[in-house]
């Protein structure tokens, strides 16, 4: 355990010592957000009823934005071959990195989502949904992109087919977090919603850092 | 002769179609060092990759002790036999933004060891890495670079260290300062299988020469 939370916050501070590579992904998710209203135009009713799904796929690609890194860098200046061959399971080594990578992206983007509903009108009710579901959601994105990342690491153009990889994966989390916040937008009970989103996260908590560690161990040979 | 603690037989590994190595079999025992040499693509890459597991051998095996490691009828626990590895392949395994201090600590932790503060400046001053501790591995040459890996290995206090080209970049005192350290970990029953074609200052070295 140990070596987990040695892996976790090494990448932490990793990302400390570059914080432009976490604002990059946030500024993507604010003007990739902020450009629809302006291609669709100011009525209210209409920002209001695409907002959950827009800011959710903002969320999904921004946080794409930044996997192709998750295992490349270790995996260019030979660390991954130190994780390969650390005395404890692969699997968890795997899940430390998407743990670190949901600390800096997914977080972020669930507390900044609310802020950008402002904009499109979304109500106080609908605003914290959004922040619930993103909460919720953003560990399954960070654990299929991870495994994307794991599968094309070592792959020329590997950020394109990883994004060709996670998103059929990442489909479902997106129905139902989207979904979670319209039916809080029209008053109904979000929680269904809510729980199947914490399955999707745990199914694939429970499936990819086995699926992450044998890509890696190829991408090793 | 000393009772060998490693003992490698009739290992194979083919790797994109191609037969790497065939029917290789050595012993090593406490305070044995074993120099890899042979033309540039002839697999000493490819063998220590495969004595440390990261590259399936296709046949043969590999004991510690006279316990299986690896065979191709069975396979113990990995993690058992890589705890007793020291690595250092021909990329550095540090991380630019980290400090030569951090990395060697952080590498340590994720070996699952000990805290290594109190061991961590005798390692420093072995390489005569002290007075760069505090700054970031990118900033620094590729020697320097090299003596932080080599330090790495140095403060894992592994039985078993697998180098690749471990003198690769590395000025006169820093290979003195290599040779002292490999010396040191030999008298203590230590054991290294080295790729190189370098003199790594052993009074007579076992070689094993790979044909390609």
């Amino acid at each position: 355990m140990s070596g987990f939370a040695a892996l976790v916050a090494r990448d932490l501070r990793l990302v400390w010592r570059r914080p432009g590579d976490v604002a990059v992904v946030l500024a993507f998710f604010v003007v990739a957000t902020v450009l629809f209203p302006l291609g669709i135009g100011p009525e209210a009713n209409v920002l209001a009823r695409i907002a959950a799904g827009v800011l959710w796929c903002a969320a999904l690609f921004a946080s794409l934005l930044s996997l192709d890194r998750l295992f490349a860098s270790d995996y260019e200046d030979g660390t991954l071959d130190l994780l390969l061959l650390a005395p404890w399971p692969l699997e968890l080594a795997a899940l430390a990195k998407c743990a670190a990578h949901w600390i800096v992206t997914g977080l972020p983007l669930a507390v900044l989502a609310p802020f950008l509903g402002i904009a499109f009108g979304l109500d106080a009710k609908s605003l914290l949904a959004l922040a619930a579901t993103l909460l919720v959601g953003t560990p399954t994105l960070s654990l299929i992109g991870g495994l994307a990342a794991a599968l094309t690491l070592g792959a020329r153009r590997g950020g394109a087919l990883l994004a060709l990889l996670a998103l059929p994966l990442c489909v479902p989390t997106l129905i139902f977090g989207a979904g979670a916040v319209e039916s809080r937008a029209i008053g109904e009970d979000f929680s269904t919603h809510l729980a199947i989103l914490a399955a999707l996260a745990l199914v694939a908590l429970a499936t990819t850092p086995w699926a992450m560690a044998a890509a890696l161990r190829q991408a090793g040979e | 002769m000393a009772p060998a603690l490693l003992e490698v037989a009739d290992l194979a590994c083919r790797r994109g179609g191609r037969q790497v190595f065939d029917r290789l079999s050595f012993a090593l025992g406490a305070g044995e060092l074993l120099a890899l040499t042979g033309r540039n693509g002839s697999g000493k890459t490819t063998l220590l990759r495969a004595l440390a597991l990261l590259v399936r051998p296709d046949a043969g095996s590999i004991r510690w002790q006279e316990a299986v490691v690896w065979s191709e009828k069975r396979q113990a626990e990995p993690e058992t036999w890589r705890s007793r590895l020291a690595w250092l392949g021909h990329l550095d395994g540090l991380k630019g933004d980290l400090s030569v201090r951090e990395n060697l600590l952080v590498a340590e932790r994720l070996r699952g060891g000990p805290p290594a503060d109190d061991r961590l400046d005798g390692v420093l001053i072995a390489f005569d890495l002290l007075n760069l501790a505090m700054r970031p591995v990118r900033v620094l040459s590729a020697g320097q670079r090299r003596r932080t890996a080599l330090a790495r290995v140095l403060l894992s206090q592994a039985p078993v260290w697998l180098l690749d080209e471990p003198l690769n970049a590395l000025d006169v005192p820093a290979q003195a300062a290599f040779r002292t350290a490999l010396r040191t970990h030999l008298a203590a029953g230590g054991l290294a299988i080295a790729a190189t074609h370098a003199d790594l200052g052993m009074p007579r070295p076992r070689t094993l020469e790979l044909a390609t």
